[in-house]
């Protein structure tokens, strides 16, 4: 059996079906006046994970955070962690801490002060406040900026402040808003890392809030997919990019060629595609559609090979003319449309210095897939 | 800009201050006259500036505009402070355009119609007029000032600080006091020390509500001066705008002091 890649294969809780989830939404729909932002809205995250809620602005994911950490209350629906039932606890019981967007570092206090303020709270005896404050600026590597104020830190010390002050108190789950967002781009790199090795030192469960895709990819045991106030689809970065389960995910992660056409034959492997304009795609037989279903075929871009003659071995190749071409360094972009009309996106990994095959505007080209680089989506 | 010293420029230059400060200048000067008469210099003096102490209507008048200033600026800073709060927390509530309306309604009403309405209600509830009246009168009029100073600074707030002292464990309580009223600390104080000087040298209002016992300051220069201005009265005014004068000069001090300092360590914590 063919696998999609993946990194932590040991930890996939999700696919147990006797592991104990950790947060459950169950059901969970939030109104705000007549918009509804969250829309009867199921999901489970198991202990430990680091599950991203991926969505473009507006589409939910934030109130999905803040509802787990109290600041709003769901109009209709159960949020339940470890079991107990979060309605009516305030944010100040809940065993959660967030890291806001904006850091949200308490202008008046000092780096030491500010993640102190969480033990204060909780009545920890005073010396074992320096104990835990002085670990964790270890833990971020601030210790000589503890009595500092918050205007006296770079953004990326101040984010650091944020992180160390909200997994101070320990935590049954972490909540990131956007945490890299006010980074620059060098800096997000680097942070992303250090958020995984954080995550798996200190065991929390953490549930970030992103709207890059990259980020999310990188950082993420499993993904859930937003869009309108609901969840379009959960699974690790590898399925998501690979076996997206709708055109919207497709889409929305990563780029992708569409093919809309219907199926014209299935075999015992394989099911025949006839598109619009007659070209014809075999796949394997992946989606239990029915003969004559109309269906949408999604294949990405660097799955497509693009040369001049046609390959002898392949199932797939249709004919076309480059349209436009994008060198990149690291990989070169064909625009090529094919000969019923049809623009295909395909992109080759400059591996050597030097291509045998150049293909400049205007030239003849066949594009060629394999059966199994792409998948049948519904239309 | 324009920073070439013209004719024209050093000439509105001068007439523009002469304009601001020139009658300030000429109380100043005459406060020194040895002469009694206030438009004949007769020599330099300090002698008014003795008698002054020795003028117990005067102290007793400055007595009474201190303990009013300080009580009235006091409670017109809480009560501003908690209708700004309110004005900028709870945007949903019954009759908000009402209530704000009738909290920045004495900033445009004229003094007298305050000062005259204030009377009729202190003597239709048959309040002796005194110390009491005119504290009262003074917490109603300055309110609404603390009222726009604090609003405009909890416009810019961010709510998400509060959030997080509450997602770190603080109850609403807590988290106000620790964390919300620190950060505005800045603007209240401004509004206390703008509710101050309204009262200092509040006239109209103070004339309709005080009573025997009770004259403020501007009561007893003015009732002074319809007697014939005396060098007193110009040592008063003198030593007053010298209150003032370094009050504002010490505050915006430490404000440059402050930015300054606050713009260097955000370069220094940019550099790394």
């Amino acid at each position: 059996m063919k696998s999609l890649g993946s990194i932590r294969r040991d930890f996939a809780p999700w696919t147990d079906p006797n592991a104990k989830p950790y947060i459950q939404f169950d059901k969970v729909t939030k109104k705000f006046g007549d918009f509804t932002a969250v829309n009867n809205l199921s999901l489970t995250i198991f202990e430990r994970e680091f599950f991203a809620l991926l969505g473009a602005s507006g589409c939910g994911k934030s109130t999905l955070l803040r509802m787990l950490a109290g600041f709003e209350e769901p109009t209709a629906g159960r949020i339940l962690l470890d079991g107990q039932d979060l309605r009516g606890i305030p944010p100040y019981r809940r065993p959660v801490n967030m890291m806001f967007q904006s850091y949200a570092l308490f202008p008046h206090m000092t780096v030491e002060k500010n993640i102190a303020f969480g033990l204060k709270q909780e009545g920890m005896p005073a010396p074992d406040i320096e104990k835990r404050v002085a670990e964790m600026l270890r833990l971020v590597k601030l210790e000589q900026f503890a009595k500092r104020k918050p205007h006296q830190l770079s953004g990326g010390q101040r984010q650091r402040v944020a992180l160390a002050r909200s997994v101070a108190k320990r935590p049954k789950v972490l909540l990131l808003d956007e945490p890299l967002g006010a980074l620059d781009k060098k800096l997000r790199e680097e942070t992303q890392f250090e958020l995984m090795d954080l995550q798996q030192e200190l065991g929390l469960t953490f549930v970030v809030v992103t709207h890059d895709q990259e980020e999310a990819m990188t950082m993420a045991d499993r993904i859930a997919i937003m869009d309108k106030g609901e969840v379009m689809q959960v699974a690790t970065p590898a399925e998501i990019y690979e076996a997206p389960t709708s055109r919207f995910v497709a889409h929305f992660v990563g780029n992708v060629n569409l093919f809309e056409g219907k199926v014209a034959e299935r075999s015992a492997n394989t099911t025949r595609i006839t598109g619009a304009t007659g070209a014809e795609i075999v796949v394997d037989n992946a989606a239990n559609t029915a003969t004559g279903a109309e269906i949408v075929f999604a294949i990405r871009p660097e799955k497509i090979k693009v040369s001049s003659k046609k390959p002898a071995d392949a199932v797939n190749a249709l004919q076309g003319e480059v349209y436009d071409v994008a060198y990149l360094g690291d990989m070169t972009v064909y625009h090529i449309r094919l000969d019923d009309g049809q623009m295909v996106r395909a992109s080759a990994l400059n591996a050597s210095r030097v291509t045998e095959d150049p293909l400049t505007w205007n030239d003849r080209a066949w594009v060629s897939f394999r059966p199994d680089a792409g998948v049948i989506l519904a239309r | 800009m324009n920073a070439t010293w013209s004719r024209f420029n050093i000439t509105s230059i001068v007439l523009g201050f002469a304009f601001l400060y020139l009658p300030i200048v000429l109380l100043i000067v005459f406060s020194f006259n040895e002469s009694k008469l206030v438009t004949v210099w007769g020599g330099f003096s300090t002698k008014w500036y003795v008698s002054l102490f020795h003028n117990q209507g005067l102290m007793d008048a400055t007595w009474v505009t201190a303990r009013v200033g300080v009580i009235s600026a006091t409670v017109a800073t809480v009560l501003g402070t908690l209708a700004a709060i309110t004005l900028t927390r709870y945007t949903r509530f019954k009759g908000r355009v009402l209530f704000s309306g009738m909290v920045f309604a004495p900033l445009v009403m004229p003094e007298v119609i305050t000062g005259l309405s204030l009377l009729l209600l202190f003597v239709a509830v048959g309040l002796d007029r005194g110390f009491f009246t005119v504290t009262l009168a003074h917490i109603t009029f300055t309110m609404c000032f603390v009222a726009v100073v604090v609003q405009s600074r909890l416009v810019s707030f961010d709510r998400s600080l509060e959030e997080a002292a509450m997602d770190l464990g603080a109850p609403p309580v807590k988290t106000f006091f620790q964390i919300t009223l620190p950060v505005i600390m800045p603007a209240i104080i401004s509004g206390w020390m703008l509710a101050f000087t309204l009262s200092l040298d509040d006239l109209v209002i103070a004339s309709f509500t005080s009573g025997p016992g009770a004259t403020t300051l501007p009561m007893k220069i003015y009732s002074q001066v319809r007697l014939g201005v005396t060098p007193e009265i110009n040592a008063a005014c003198t030593i007053l705008i010298a209150v003032v004068a370094i009050g504002v000069i010490i505050a915006s001090i430490a404000n440059k002091r402050r930015e300054v300092q606050r713009q260097r360590d955000e370069q220094a914590a940019q550099r790394g």
